[in-house]
């Protein structure tokens, strides 16, 4: 199974807190495009295994010696297919971990065990633009039952505003973080930074509290919705902060706590952005001016007086 | 597959709006790309071509009644087309255009933005499931989402039917149920047949998207208001 080169014990101590948990485990060396050396690669998988376990261990395994022989190439399918390598209860398992963040309990090592995937950022994301632009329209919806002046439209573009939003927020923010890393990455020899595929992962994974948070932005008391959002917010952010933490620490103050700094900035913004574009209070008095010459006289008082910013759509 | 005629979901509009002008390029160009990726099986005779028109258009009714009854079969398997889908994406979109002419601000779908939905939607749970490790070919798949919108459809023009009444709660309170009902047909249809093609320890990371897709599509159609 584990060829000699392939055993390179770069965090030891992890390496016996794996082994400890699941000692049937096959962890394959993840070795990317640019870094040469890859993370902790401890293939165990001798002896058991598992009837619904048989399908990962083969195919990790086949993985590992495709590794061992060839990097396939990125204009390969299974090259891409490596990355949506998990079964439902892995990623059941993995947004259970980014809900409940623990101290100690570091993201990538414990949850994605360097085998981080595509399949969680990209549906997380896919699934909160559609929840933002759905419930932002609900709130519409339930705002003009209260107050029938309100001019309802269903508002379609902003499914693609949310979704440009989301996915741009959810892959370059981790291309950045993932480039400063590794530009600072030089004393830091015992513990190597994060790939690319694992920032995106953290990341993905963590917008995932912000969808039941959407959901319950629905209920128009605004003390609630901001209490709401500052939970879901520090869950969030605490996640990103503890997986970070083992990474920066080893840097001088300064930039760690600037950087953890700049992160939680940039979550907060987004929550912020969401709630103010999506979920607009509506003053009563607010009738969107129709686009048409032939409007009724009665609203043309009402008009000219709102700016073009208020309206809700 | 020989040259069919126009797609049957052609509107009687009488003025050449842009959207039905899109609406042929669209249509012409998909009929372009499944006529060149088919083997050659151009026909010559006017005669051979009306046969082979009844032919396909038989197969597509016959692709309906396997989604509105979905059994375990491999009919929508083995020959799949895409002539269903695009007459229902297209049927979808021009139904959810409304009557005014209005601005871009006034907010519901455009017809373009329906097609992309749709298709993009499509092609990306397809990928999403080869990548997953299934054995379900691409055009396989994308026929069976396509046709499975089918209750969807039916939805749409009931709504619209329904939408023709004055409306109040009880209209909203018809449309919201005639829409969880068929889209809870379309997750059946299409999971009947896409769910063998997953291992089991896949099949909800597979089946997933096929929800978020549908559930989608019901609601452009249930916040669908005529002006």
């Amino acid at each position: 199974m584990a060829s000699a080169d392939e055993l390179t014990f770069h965090e030891f101590e992890e390496a016996t807190n794996l082994l400890a948990d699941t000692p049937d485990a096959a962890t394959t060396s993840r070795s990317d495009q640019l870094t040469p050396q890859g993370h902790v690669a401890v293939a165990v998988g001798s002896g058991g295994s598992y009837g619904a376990e048989d399908e990962v261990e083969e195919e990790s395994d086949k993985a590992a010696e495709q590794q061992q022989q060839q990097q396939p190439g990125f204009w390969t399918f299974s090259y891409y297919q490596s990355f949506f390598d998990v079964d439902t209860s892995q990623v059941l398992d993995r947004i259970k971990g980014s809900l409940l963040p623990r101290p100690g309990h570091n993201f990538v090592r414990h949850h994605l065990r360097n085998r981080p995937d595509l399949y969680g950022p990209f549906w997380i994301c896919a699934t909160l633009a559609f929840v933002l632009a759905v419930t932002g329209n609900l709130t519409l919806v339930l705002a003009q039952r209260r107050d029938p002046s309100i001019h309802y439209s269903p508002q379609f573009h902003k499914v693609t505003v949310a979704g440009i939003s989301i996915y741009c927020y959810a892959w370059l923010v981790p291309l950045a973080l993932w480039g400063f890393l590794r530009w600072r990455k030089g004393v830091q020899e015992r513990m190597g930074p994060y790939t690319f595929l694992e920032t995106v992962c953290i990341y993905g994974y963590s917008l995932f509290v912000f969808i039941p948070m959407v959901v319950l932005w629905l209920i128009p008391v605004p003390w609630l919705q901001w209490l709401f959002g500052a939970l879901a917010l520090g869950l969030s952010a605490a996640g990103l902060v503890f997986t970070l933490w083992p990474v920066v620490r080893e840097d001088t103050r300064l930039v760690a706590t600037v950087l953890l700094s700049v992160v939680v900035l940039l979550h907060a913004l987004l929550a912020m952005g969401c709630k103010l574009y999506f979920f607009q209070s509506l003053p009563p008095e607010n009738v969107a001016p129709p686009p048409q010459i032939t409007s009724l006289p009665s609203n043309i008082a009402l008009s000219p007086t709102l700016p073009q910013s208020l309206a809700p759509s | 597959m020989a040259e069919a005629e126009e797609s049957p979901g052609d509107p009687g509009t009488a003025s050449p709006r842009p959207l039905v002008r899109t609406f042929s390029l669209l249509s012409y160009i998909t009929k372009l790309i499944i006529t060149a990726l088919q083997p050659g099986q151009q026909s010559e005779t006017p005669f051979q071509k009306k046969k082979e028109k009844m032919r396909d258009l038989k197969a597509v009714g016959k692709k309906f009644m396997h989604v509105l009854y979905p059994r375990k079969s491999n009919t929508l398997l083995r020959d799949w087309d895409l002539w269903g889908p695009l007459i229902l994406c297209v049927t979808l979109a021009l139904m959810l255009q409304r009557d005014s002419a209005d601005s871009e601000k006034d907010g519901g779908p455009q017809f373009a933005e329906v097609f992309v939905i749709v298709w993009f939607g499509a092609v990306t749970i397809t990928l999403n499931s080869k990548l997953l490790g299934g054995n379900i070919s691409f055009f396989q798949s994308l026929c069976v989402l396509g046709y499975c919108i089918l209750p969807l459809t039916v939805a749409m023009l009931i709504c619209r039917l329904v939408l023709l009444a004055d409306p109040g709660p009880v209209n909203f309170m018809v449309r919201l149920f005639v829409v969880i009902v068929m889209f809870a047909w379309s997750i059946v249809a299409s999971t009947a047949f896409l769910a063998d093609s997953q291992p089991p320890n896949r099949r909800a990371l597979a089946v997933y998207p096929v929800f978020l897709f549908y559930f989608v599509i019901s609601w452009m159609i249930l916040t669908f208001t005529p002006q």
